[in-house]
C-alpha cells in the first residue's frame, strides 16, 4: 500500500488509517463528527497527498485540452483553475478533475487518486496532439485548509500574495517556508478555504506549520471520514458514487460542466445525441422521512409500488444538517422536488423525498 | 481503555450486566472506538425474542451499519429511548448510559460462558 509524506504525522497524531484506493490514509483522529463541525466552524487541515498531478504541456497543450476534457479550456487564464471531466466515447465519466492554467503552454490536472494512472494512461492513448504529458503524482503532496478561518490561518504563511484578494477557483505560486507551493482557492467540503500543492519533501515541514500555526484559529486535523460527510452536505460528487464510467455526464448532475458547443470533444457525440433523445435519469438529493440511513447502493422505488427507479449513490446522516439524507440516480420521471421515493434499505423500505441540492450551503460574508 | 468489573463480555464486543434478574446489555469502549461517532441505533421493539449470537440491532456510524448481536438468548424488555436522539452516547459512555437494550428470561449457564474483564482484555489487547 501507498503512503503519503504525511503518514508517520498520522500515526504520530493517533489517526486511525484505513486503505483508500491502495493508499493508507487517516480516516478520521478525534472523530468524524468533531472533524466535520471543525471545518464548518473554524479549520480543519486535510492530507490530500493521494491526490494525482498530470501535466499537459507543450505549444498543443491547449487544443490538447480541448478534445481530451468536457468543459471549456479556452475559458480559462492564466491563474484560473476549472473543474472539469474526462468523458469516455459513450459520454460516461472516467474520471472528475480540475484543471489549473500556468500558461497557455502548461496545464496541471488534478486527478483522484483511485483514477490517477488510469487517467494518465487516457489521456497519452488519447491525445492526438504533440501535447506532452507528464505524471508527477510521486512528486507533489497536497494539503487542504478548510474552513470559515482558513484564509485568515494561511495568509500569513503565503509569501509576497494577498490571499484574501485570491478569488474562488483561481490560484497563485508562492512559496510557505521556503519552499514554493501552489496556492489554490478550491476544495470539496462546501466552505471556503485553499489546497496547497507542496513539493513531496517538503510536505511535512508545511503540514506542521499549518497545525503549529493554527492552533490559535482552532485547526483540527480531519480524516476522509469527515471530507466524505463535508462532500456530501455540500453535494459534490465522488467519483465510483455519483460519478463513473457506465453514468454519462448528463445524468450524474454534470450537465453544467459540459460545453457541447465548444467543438469536439471526447463524449460529445454520445452526450449529444442522449440529449436528443431524452435523458434518461438524473441525480437528485434526499431526505429520509423515516429513521434509518440509506447506503450507497440501496435500490429506490417508487412511492407505491415495486417499480425500482434508481440507486442510492451516497448517503449517511451528516452532522451539520442532521438528517438522513443522500444522492441518487433516478429515472427522470421521479426526479422532480417533492417527489416521494422508497428506499430499500436491509429488508424493508424507508419514506424518502427528492429536495433541492446542495443540503449544506455557506452563509456569504 | 477500560473494561469494568461486574460486566461480563463477549467475544463480538458487546456487555451485559446483571441488575434484578435482568441483562443489560451494551457494547465495548473497543467496539465504540472501531466503530467511530454513531449517529443512528436501529432498535429492536421490546417483546422481541432473541437467541445469543443472533443479530440483536444495528448501529450505524457515517461511514456504514454494523451487526450488534446477542449475547444470550431473551426477551428484550426495555430499549434505551435515549438512543435515538443520541446515539453519541455509546461513544461517550458505553458502559452506563450507552447501554442498548435489557433482556429478561436469560439464563445463569448462558451467563457463566462470557467472558470476565480480564479475559476480553486479552482477547482485544489493550
Amino acid at each position: 500500500m501507498k503512503r503519503t509524506p504525511l503518514y508517520e504525522e498520522h500515526l504520530r497524531l493517533g489517526a486511525k488509517m484505513v486503505e483508500f484506493a491502495g493508499w493508507e490514509m487517516p480516516v478520521q483522529y478525534a472523530g468524524v463528527i468533531a472533524e466535520h463541525v471543525a471545518v464548518r466552524e473554524a479549520v480543519g487541515l486535510f492530507d490530500v497527498s493521494h491526490m494525482g498531478e498530470i501535466w499537459v504541456t507543450g505549444p498543443d497543450a491547449l487544443m490538447a485540452l480541448e478534445q481530451l476534457t468536457c468543459n471549456r479550456v479556452s475559458a480559462l487564464y492564466d491563474g484560473k483553475a476549472q473543474y472539469s471531466a474526462l468523458l469516455n466515447h459513450r459520454g460516461g465519466v472516467v474520471d472528475d478533475i480540475i484543471v489549473y492554467r500556468f500558461s497557455s503552454e502548461r496545464f496541471l490536472l488534478c486527478v483522484n487518486a483511485s483514477n490517477a494512472d488510469k487517467d494518465f494512461e487516457w489521456l497519452k492513448a488519447n491525445n492526438r496532439t504533440g501535447a506532452v504529458v507528464t505524471n508527477e503524482s510521486s512528486e507533489w503532496g497536497q494539503i487542504a485548509v478548510q474552513g470559515p478561518r482558513a484564509i485568515e490561518l494561511v495568509a500569513p504563511l503565503v509569501r509576497d500574495h494577498d490571499l484574501a484578494s485570491l478569488k474562488g477557483f483561481h490560484f497563485v505560486e508562492s512559496e510557505i517556508l521556503g519552499s514554493s507551493v501552489i496556492v489554490a482557492r478550491t476544495g470539496y467540503t462546501g466552505e471556503d478555504g485553499v489546497e496547497l500543492f507542496v513539493r513531496a519533501g517538503n510536505v511535512v515541514n508545511v503540514w506542521r506549520l499549518l497545525l503549529e500555526h493554527g492552533a490559535s484559529y482552532g485547526v483540527t486535523p480531519c480524516g476522509l471520514g469527515a471530507r466524505d460527510s463535508l462532500r456530501l452536505e455540500a453535494a459534490l460528487p465522488l467519483h465510483g458514487h455519483e460519478l463513473a464510467e457506465e453514468i454519462t455526464a448528463l445524468e450524474s448532475g454534470l450537465g453544467w460542466i459540459v460545453k457541447l458547443d465548444k467543438g469536439d470533444f471526447i463524449g460529445r457525440d454520445a452526450l449529444v445525441q442522449l440529449q436528443q433523445a431524452g435523458v434518461p435519469g438524473k441525480l437528485v438529493g434526499f431526505v429520509l422521512d423515516e429513521a434509518g440511513i440509506a447506503r450507497q447502493g440501496d435500490i429506490v422505488r417508487e412511492a407505491a409500488g415495486e417499480l425500482e427507479v434508481g440507486v442510492v449513490t451516497s448517503g449517511t446522516k451528516t452532522p451539520t444538517v442532521n438528517k438522513a439524507l443522500g444522492m441518487a440516480l433516478v429515472s427522470t420521471s421521479c426526479a422532480a422536488l417533492d417527489t416521494h421515493l422508497r428506499v430499500f434499505v436491509r429488508g424493508r423500505t424507508i419514506a424518502a423525498r427528492v429536495v433541492p441540492l446542495p443540503f449544506y450551503k455557506r452563509g456569504r460574508k | 481503555m477500560e473494561f469494568p468489573e461486574g460486566y461480563k463480555y463477549t467475544k463480538e464486543h458487546e456487555w451485559i450486566k446483571m441488575e434484578k434478574g435482568v441483562a443489560i446489555v451494551g457494547i465495548t469502549a473497543f467496539a465504540q472506538a472501531e466503530l467511530g461517532d454513531l449517529v443512528f441505533v436501529d432498535l429492536p421493539a421490546v417483546g422481541k425474542a432473541v437467541t445469543a449470537h443472533g443479530t440483536l440491532c444495528v448501529v450505524e456510524s457515517t461511514k456504514a451499519a454494523s451487526d450488534v448481536y446477542s449475547p444470550l438468548t431473551g426477551t428484550v424488555v426495555e430499549v434505551n429511548q435515549a438512543l435515538v436522539d443520541d446515539p453519541g452516547l455509546i461513544n461517550r459512555t458505553p458502559y452506563t448510559d450507552g447501554w442498548i437494550v435489557k433482556l429478561s428470561g436469560v439464563s445463569e449457564a448462558d451467563i457463566a460462558g462470557l467472558m470476565s474483564p480480564e479475559e476480553y482484555k486479552a482477547l482485544v489487547g489493550k
